[in-house]
């Protein structure tokens, strides 16, 4: 097994991988690898055809792969050194982490620090249990967009697609554009996952019929899906007897939710939260072994490209910081370390899902803001106010004009403001994040 | 006689929801946009509505046997489906250059439709 050593080690090379390892390199670490299972960089990038990416970090609308190659450029251009073709196995304490690489082998590597960055997963049919029979033609969306956009098939000619998710929407009009019928979208909320501008350039544009509170409750087809049964459904997803439509179609896509990959963090022992699946980490994105940190779609599940970014160029910066700690002191990144700072928990309040970090430093470590983002449990269409509190004292007070869970939600709390309170919160249990309506709220 | 209507303005993801009065096919008042090209959308909506163009072409002897491409900027939209049948007809040949021109000025808009990446030939077997 060929062994190599680096300072900063990361395993993906999709965004938040090629952000992260960017950061590394302008943060000083010298030897930053970025590992990828594919033969080609950019993640889930290259298929995504279609445009948005890069309002914020760019100031352009850019397509994912104009995105990502702008990204692989960079890092290239920074001295970051890249293994295609290669797969971690494992990791394991050390961290040490096993490869197998079409170039090199078997390889094991020793990294000072560690950035994870795998990404997520669709969810497949299994994990819903479709009833019907397992013909050819279901798919889910990312399936049919990686054969459509870059590998030149078209997996069906008429589609039922079930979920209004982001990639459901935009393979509603990536096949129409090739001369598909997508002949309904079904989704079982009353309202759609994705993103508003999606459902009027993808769904209304190209006159889609959208059947809300609606999901596919059969399959039918031998070898071949030939049409799918959809009903409507109750507040607690039961089927309403009378309602069923059959609608005839050669294939089914499904957009029902991504879920973060994170079979390495769960070897490498890492905290997971159980509600997001991914690494529980701080406001500097390291997790809970020491060296180790987490950034992008493999800690939670996000909208916008511009936001794996802006967390990825945190933790290739605290990355590179632990390496340079852990090269100062000839080799042991903890020998010399300082000593663990508090962290107070960072806990998801009144109509909230999910929080990361999961916890934050208190007192602040330096000067930068702690980012806080979250999704709503429900969605509130008019005006909100999303806060930080410690019990009673609010910290970050925004007002938005309305918070739905298709739109994560990010706050920054000041450093100020957490050394500001930090002498007054002796024997608080920790912060909640909160969104509340503005209707009635008493006004400053 | 002054109509109501509710757009969701496509210009960056955040998509707002904007309610706009509208009279004789003029607005006349707009609100719920967090910046100012929600106006120019709402009002390119109600005269002439474009979006931007994001498809495949194919491509011979390259790594893929597709590479995607974009028109540079957002199109009337009624030529959408035009330019997607011109586009069928067209393959280029690898190693095609990222933001190479497909198409120039189709169909008279001044808009190109450009490649989103480069497409190297396809390594020998």
């Amino acid at each position: 097994m060929r062994a190599m050593t680096c300072d900063v080690l990361v395993i993906g090379s999709g965004p938040a991988g090629l952000a992260a390892a960017y950061q590394a390199r302008q943060s000083g670490a010298q030897q930053v690898l970025v590992i990828e299972r594919n033969g080609e960089l950019g993640g889930i990038l290259p298929q995504c055809i279609h445009n948005g990416f890069g309002v914020r970090v760019f100031q352009s609308d850019l397509t994912g792969p104009e995105y990502a190659y702008r990204w692989v450029r960079q890092a290239q251009e920074a001295g970051v050194a890249f293994l295609t073709r290669t797969m971690v196995l494992a990791i394991e304490a050390g961290p040490r982490v096993v490869a197998t690489s079409g170039e090199l082998g078997m390889v094991e590597i020793t990294p000072r620090a560690l950035v994870l960055a795998m990404g997520c997963r669709e969810r497949p049919r299994g994990a819903l249990a479709i009833p019907g029979t397992r013909p050819a033609g279901v798919y889910t969306a990312g399936t049919a967009q990686r054969l459509v956009n870059m590998e030149g098939y078209m997996p069906g000619s008429r589609f039922v697609i079930l979920g209004s998710g982001d990639i459901g929407m935009i393979m509603a009009r990536r096949l129409t554009l090739e001369g598909a019928q997508v002949v309904a979208m079904v989704e079982i909320l009353p309202y759609i996952s994705g993103l508003r501008r999606n459902l009027v350039q993808c769904v209304r544009d190209f006159d889609i019929p959208l059947h809300l509170c609606t999901t596919v409750t059969d399959v039918r087809g031998q070898e071949r899906v030939e049409a799918v049964e959809i009903a409507q459904v109750d507040a607690r997803w039961q089927r309403v007897p009378g309602t069923e439509q059959t609608l005839e179609c050669d294939a089914l896509l499904l957009s029902v939710g991504l879920i973060p990959e994170n079979e390495l963090s769960r070897m490498a022992g890492v905290a997971l939260d159980p509600v997001t699946g991914g690494p529980m980490i701080d406001e500097r994105c390291a997790t809970s072994i020491p060296g180790i940190y987490a950034a992008g779609n493999v800690v939670h599940v996000y909208d916008l490209v511009d936001d794996v970014t802006a967390s990825a160029l945190r933790a290739g910066r605290y990355a590179a910081e632990y390496a340079l700690r852990g090269a100062a002191t000839g080799g042991a990144a903890t020998r010399g370390a300082p000593a663990p700072q508090p962290t107070v928990p960072v806990m998801p309040g009144a109509n909230v899902r999910h929080v990361v970090p999961q916890h934050l430093h208190l007192p602040a470590l330096d000067g930068d803001p702690s980012v806080v983002e979250f999704r709503v449990r429900e969605p509130i269409e008019e005006p909100v106010q999303a806060r930080v509190r410690a019990g009673e004292r609010v910290l970050v007070d925004k007002r938005l004009r309305y918070a739905r869970p298709a739109e994560m939600i990010r706050l920054e709390i000041e450093a100020t403001t957490l050394q500001q309170f930090a002498g007054q919160l002796a024997g608080v249990n920790g912060l909640q994040v909160e969104v509340v309506r503005r209707r009635g709220e008493p006004q400053p | 006689m002054a109509e109501q209507r509710q757009f969701i303005c496509v210009t960056c993801p955040v998509g707002c929801t904007i309610d706009a009065t509208v009279e004789d096919g003029e607005l006349v008042q707009v609100q719920g946009q967090a910046c100012k090209r929600g106006i120019a959308f709402v009002r390119e909506e109600l005269t002439a509505p474009r979006r931007t163009l994001t498809t495949t072409v194919r491509v011979r002897g390259g790594a893929l046997p597709l590479v995607p491409v974009r028109s540079s900027e957002a199109l009337p939209k009624g030529f959408i489906l035009d330019i997607v049948q011109d586009l069928r007809g067209i393959i280029l040949n690898a190693p095609v250059e990222e933001h190479q021109v497909v198409l120039r000025d189709v169909h008279g808009t001044g808009v190109d439709i450009i490649t989103s990446r480069a497409m190297p030939s396809a390594e020998p077997v």
